[in-house]
């Protein structure tokens, strides 16, 4: 990647808000940075910011006091239905995967994940509901609904300040790839790319929002937008609306793709599930 | 992000490409936004109603805390504070909480008691758009203070 | 979400004469009776209109809230500690629903 003189500038000056203000350091519970070296010297991005540094401080405090955090409303719900029996089986998460603080402590940070049945990789949601449908004989919830999301936010909570830590290697890689394209190719009527806001002018403001790098390792997030909690896919949706480009659909093969390569531009970046948005 | 150090910059090294479907984006969404619907009452009547023949006075009894940028108007931070012992005899009995454009400006009311101790609530609001946000309260004396504060509500980068 | 769940924030134990900062939040869409479905018709509002917080039976804090209160909402006030005993902490929904909450509080 070559650096703009606009980037150097700018990073240092990121780089020199960090160190004078007040509030960058205080996080949330369990996370001990939001702000990280790239992993590899191959990584498009130098430095990794989690989408919290490019908030307002007021968006910042609701997210780091986890009684104010309206995502909180759907963690504890997640917290009943990981106890709830449900299919034709009878049985709970809890009945095979017991206390999820310590059985889902690492999964939260390693979606999306290769299944071997399938020959694809599955996220957070699909998981869920594969556990649903072929070990609890129960339906699968509706993506973006209520309980989806509250046990999709409850199992990546137990991982939170754990580093994001996706494979992209072995079979991996050609969904990998799929998603780097994706990254990259300009979409809609406004012709952008998700790099051509997110790579190249994070940091920067368009129109009166300030532009992040689009990172992931806060979802599901609590948007002020949606006043509710959200899913990653959901977010992809709104994106590629708002370029006024015809978008995917949540659980589609091409958001899949994106969501492991988005992950991975976040490699090491602590979980944050629930962030807040804007 | 002021703590950050960071300014907007202007996209010195944006495409031409990419200015044009910036501006293509801006046109359309200038366009967009339907005209502010009148609203049934105003902020005024509301605050009349309340003070009822009263006067409220800019006293500097009551602080109104805001941001004075909101990211997102469906969500934007409000504390107020009126300044009294509240004891038996001396204390806040109401604060009223109004924003003068919303389509319906009531916000909400908020009783108190001698037994709230201090007289302090805070809550969460909606925002149709950059306004004032006014808080007038209703003191045991029968007096009535107020405070105003001007929040700017901006609107996401395409269009959301 | 489904179903109103309210959560509350409070001491256990505070000492006698000491002012506490209560937080509350309930989970509510907070329809605000301006919105338009897909058809274009009016989405009738539906909210929480009214929160009470009493102590031992005596209010100590109420909020008329009208829409402009976002969705989930939030409320923090304060209470003088005078004796030990219990709050409750009551939210009415338009619909006619009322969530409760009771909390326990010891005097040291």
């Amino acid at each position: 990647m070559t650096m703009t003189r606009t980037r150097i500038a700018l990073l240092s000056a990121v780089a020199a808000g960090l160190v004078v203000s007040g509030y960058a350091f205080a996080l949330p519970e369990g996370v001990d940075t939001i702000q990280v070296k790239a992993a590899s010297k191959d990584h498009p991005l130098d430095e990794l910011y989690s989408g919290w540094h490019f908030r307002t401080p007021e968006t910042q405090a609701l997210q780091e006091d986890d009684f104010e955090n309206p995502g909180f409303l759907w963690v504890e719900q997640g917290v009943d239905l990981w106890e709830t029996a449900d299919g034709s089986e009878g049985k709970s998460c809890a009945s095979c995967h017991g206390d999820a603080a310590e059985s889902m402590a690492e999964a939260g940070a390693a979606m999306p994940k290769w299944n071997e049945a399938l020959g694809k990789p599955v996220n957070m949601e699909q998981q869920i509901n594969l556990c649903r449908s072929e070990r609890m004989g129960a339906k699968p919830w509706k993506w973006e609904s209520s309980e989806l999301l509250s046990m999709t936010a409850f199992v990546r909570n137990q991982s939170r300040g754990k580093p994001v830590d996706v494979q992209v290697d072995g079979p991996m890689k050609p969904w990998f790839e799929k998603g780097e394209t994706l990254y990259n190719t300009r979409v809609g009527q406004l012709d952008l790319a998700c790099s051509s806001c997110h790579q190249n002018y994070y940091g920067q403001s368009i129109r009166a929002d300030r532009l992040s790098q689009g990172q992931s390792n806060g979802f599901p997030t609590y948007r002020l937008k949606w006043q509710k909690l959200g899913s990653l896919h959901r977010r992809f949706k709104g994106c590629m609306s708002q370029v006024r480009a015809e978008p995917y659909k949540v659980g589609s093969d091409e958001f899949l793709a994106l969501e492991l390569y988005v992950n991975w531009r976040g490699q090491g970046l602590p979980v944050e599930t629930p962030a807040v948005r804007q | 992000m002021k703590a950050l150090g960071l300014k907007g910059k202007t996209m010195e090294d944006m495409t031409r490409r990419d200015a044009l479907a910036f501006a293509a984006g801006l046109v359309a969404i200038t366009v967009l936004p339907l005209p502010v619907l009148a609203a049934e009452e105003t902020a005024m009547d509301e605050i009349n109603k309340f003070v009822g023949g009263g006067e409220a006075a800019e006293s500097g009894r009551v602080t109104l805390e805001t941001p004075e940028i909101a990211e997102n108007g469906n969500t934007v931070p409000l504390t107020v504070m009126v300044d009294s012992p509240m004891t038996a005899d001396d204390y806040v009995k109401r604060v009223l909480i109004v924003a003068d454009a919303n389509p319906r400006p009531g916000v909400a009311t908020f009783h108190f008691s001698p037994k709230s101790g201090v007289a302090e609530a805070s809550t969460r609001m909606r925002l149709a758009r950059t306004q004032n946000v006014i808080a007038v309260a209703e003191l045991s004396d029968g007096s009535f203070h107020m405070a105003k504060s001007m929040v700017k509500v901006t609107i996401g980068g395409c269009g959301g | 979400m489904a179903k109103s769940k309210p959560r509350v924030k409070a001491p256990k134990k505070a000492d006698k004469g000491e002012v506490i900062a209560i937080k509350t939040l309930i989970s509510h869409k907070m329809e605000s009776g301006q919105r338009k479905d897909k058809k274009g018709d009016l989405i009738p509002r539906q909210i929480i209109n009214r929160f009470t917080a009493k102590f031992n039976g005596e209010s100590v804090f109420e909020v008329d809230i009208e829409p402009a209160i976002s969705a989930n909402p939030y409320l923090q006030f304060n209470m003088r500690v005078e004796e030990a005993g219990e709050f409750e902490f009551i939210w009415e929904d338009d619909d006619g629903s009322v969530y409760t909450k009771k909390q326990k509080l010891d005097v040291t």
